[in-house]
């Protein structure tokens, strides 16, 4: 097993290669801004830093979210270009799982939050297994049902006054994601554990339907 | 390297994913999937919903143009992409999607200019272009006069709109006549029927001195005209309104496109842009450029809107010139330049 792990759904544009057992080689760049022109180099050196050909690749598997739409979008679309032309599956995995999937919440139900702009978060409640309860949701972050509960991802950073406790990570980790599909393909049925490489948008698009043409003259 | 390179050109700068597939000058392949449709009730191209469209079509698109073309990815020469002008999130899916094909297969890519590549397109319909020319690209995104001494990295501006684009003043006429959007072909179809010169409309700019456009006054005039009729309780003749805009828009871009060949000693216009499909426009220009001694090329109106064919024919250009590719790093640029024809 080889695979390709990708996230650009938080401001982190982080890219793995892992063998199914350890990650061979990771890169990890925090830069909101320039998703488009970090993405396609990290996916390059990683291949390069591992010594092994993309021929070699056995499958990617790609954050999908919920995050900022045009961050997300240029993961997506990579993974899937990669996919159909090397001729191997992508995988999807819910941006906030995989950052559950590093946290160490000792025994509890927890929260992953993460910047979805406008000032609002993308949240979702985990028990002390690590599985998904609720969400994954858009909401202001006064609306979210914090409860007390420990908290990672980067929102419990940006709104630290409603947020007690906040445990690591800030960001996914693309050998984590790598790590999750690794365990779903070995478990035999990996397509009830991974999506498809669909982005989660949770909200419309921001548009509205014209009225009647404004007048022009007095 | 071939001077008939095998390149793939990918074009998402606004609503449509284009895939072309071109052997040097001679068309393999020219796949579009449009977000129009979803666009029309808002009555202009959302960004966030032609990103979303742009992500989904991408490798339905990718495969249906090497399916068209007959060829194997592999056979591939090179991957050309639209870096800029257009739509920040738009460019971001088409960029990105490029610099991952490019590198599964191996293959050089190349981030170009839209604009230039609208000019390039004509090769594939009536051969190499002249040694310089000058170019009206007019659409809902752009209304420019270029110069362009070399398509692969010679082309300066010699004009554009200082407001609205050419096609954003259709769409906004035919809201206003009550015809759906976009704009140019209700327009340009109700106009059939009605007379030119039976409302003089403003031609903004006309005697300038600069080769400058301006089309928002035009539009306002038009609006004003429409409501006078209204607050009169008189009908609205649409044929006759569109058939007047339809006739000063055509007037002045087609006098300022003469006017900047002769200024230039250029002897060739070309005419791209999805307003290059317009019938009038087409007609008089035709007309003028006949009188002035001009040569008028205009690609046929699949290859003057937006498509991945101009996108690979200008790639497949710059490759037969040994111009150096872009790196993995190219980024997506909104506002890119016309002076820059291929991005580093
Ligand atoms: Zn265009």
């Amino acid at each position: 097993m080889l695979l390709l792990g990708l996230d650009t759904a938080t401001p982190a544009v982080t890219v793995a290669l892992h063998d199914g057992g350890q990650p061979l080689a990771q890169l990890v760049t925090v830069d909101a801004h320039r998703h488009a022109e970090l993405l396609a180099p990290a996916v390059a050196r990683v291949i390069a830093d591992a010594g092994v050909s993309r021929y070699d690749l056995t499958g990617i598997v790609a954050g999908v979210g919920p995050g900022p739409y045009t961050g997300l979008r240029v993961g997506l679309v990579t993974a899937r270009v990669l996919g159909a032309a090397l001729g191997i599956p992508v995988y999807g995995l819910c941006t906030l799982d995989a950052i559950a999937a590093d946290v160490d919440a000792g025994g509890g139900d927890f929260l992953v939050a993460t910047d979805a702009r406008r000032r609002e978060l993308y949240w979702a409640r985990y028990d002390a297994a690590g599985r998904r309860t609720v969400g994954p949701e858009v909401a202001r972050p006064a609306d979210i049902p914090v409860a007390g509960l420990p908290s990672a991802g980067e929102g419990p950073m940006l709104y630290p006054g409603l947020f007690p406790g906040g445990l690591g990570p800030a960001f996914p980790a693309a050998a984590t994601l790598c790590r999750v599909a690794a365990a779903a393909l070995e478990s035999g049925d990996p397509d009830k554990l991974l999506l498809a490489p669909e982005p989660l948008y949770l909200r419309r698009p921001d548009a509205r339907e014209p009225g009647a043409p404004k007048r022009v003259s007095q | 390297m071939t001077d008939r390179p095998l390149v793939l050109g990918i074009e998402t700068s606004c609503d449509e994913t284009g895939v072309g597939i071109v052997r040097g000058r001679e068309l393999l392949a020219d796949e579009v999937a449009s977000s129009m449709d979803q666009h029309a009730r808002f009555g202009g191209v959302v960004p966030e919903v032609a990103s979303r469209a742009h992500l989904e079509a991408m490798v339905p698109v990718l495969e249906g143009a090497f399916a068209k073309a007959g060829v194997k990815p592999d056979d591939i020469d090179a991957v050309a992409v639209t870096a800029g002008p257009g739509l920040a999130g738009a460019l971001m899916v088409g960029v990105a999607a490029a610099k991952a094909y490019a590198y599964a297969l191996g293959k050089p890519l190349y981030g170009v200019n839209h604009l230039a590549a609208h000019v390039a397109v004509d090769q594939l319909e009536h051969g190499p272009l002249p040694a310089s020319c000058v170019a009206l690209l007019v659409s809902g995104g752009h209304s420019s006069l270029l110069l362009v001494p070399d398509v692969t990295g010679d082309v300066s501006s010699l004009g554009s709109t200082i407001d609205d684009a050419a096609g954003e003043a259709y769409d906004k006429v035919a809201r206003v006549l009550g015809l759906p959007f976009p704009g140019g072909p209700p327009v340009d179809k109700a106009a059939r029927e009605g007379r030119a010169d039976a409302i003089r409309f403003p031609r903004a700019k006309l005697h300038d001195g600069t080769l400058d456009f301006s089309f928002a006054g035009l539009k306002t005039a038009v609006a004003r005209w429409v409501e006078a009729r209204k607050d009169a309780g008189e009908p609205v003749p649409v044929a006759d309104v569109a058939a007047s805009f339809q006739e000063a828009v055509a007037d002045v871009l087609t006098r300022k496109a003469v006017t900047a060949c002769r200024e230039h000693g250029v002897t060739d216009l070309v005419i791209g842009g999805g307003v290059a499909a317009n019938s009038r426009l087409r007609a008089l220009a035709a007309a003028r450029c006949e009188s002035a001694g001009i040569r008028l090329r205009v690609p046929r109106p699949g290859l003057c809107t937006d498509n991945g064919a101009m996108v690979a024919a200008l790639g497949a250009e710059i490759v037969a010139r040994g111009r150096p590719p872009s790196t993995l790093a190219l980024p997506a640029d909104s506002s890119l330049p016309i002076t820059e024809v291929l991005v580093p």
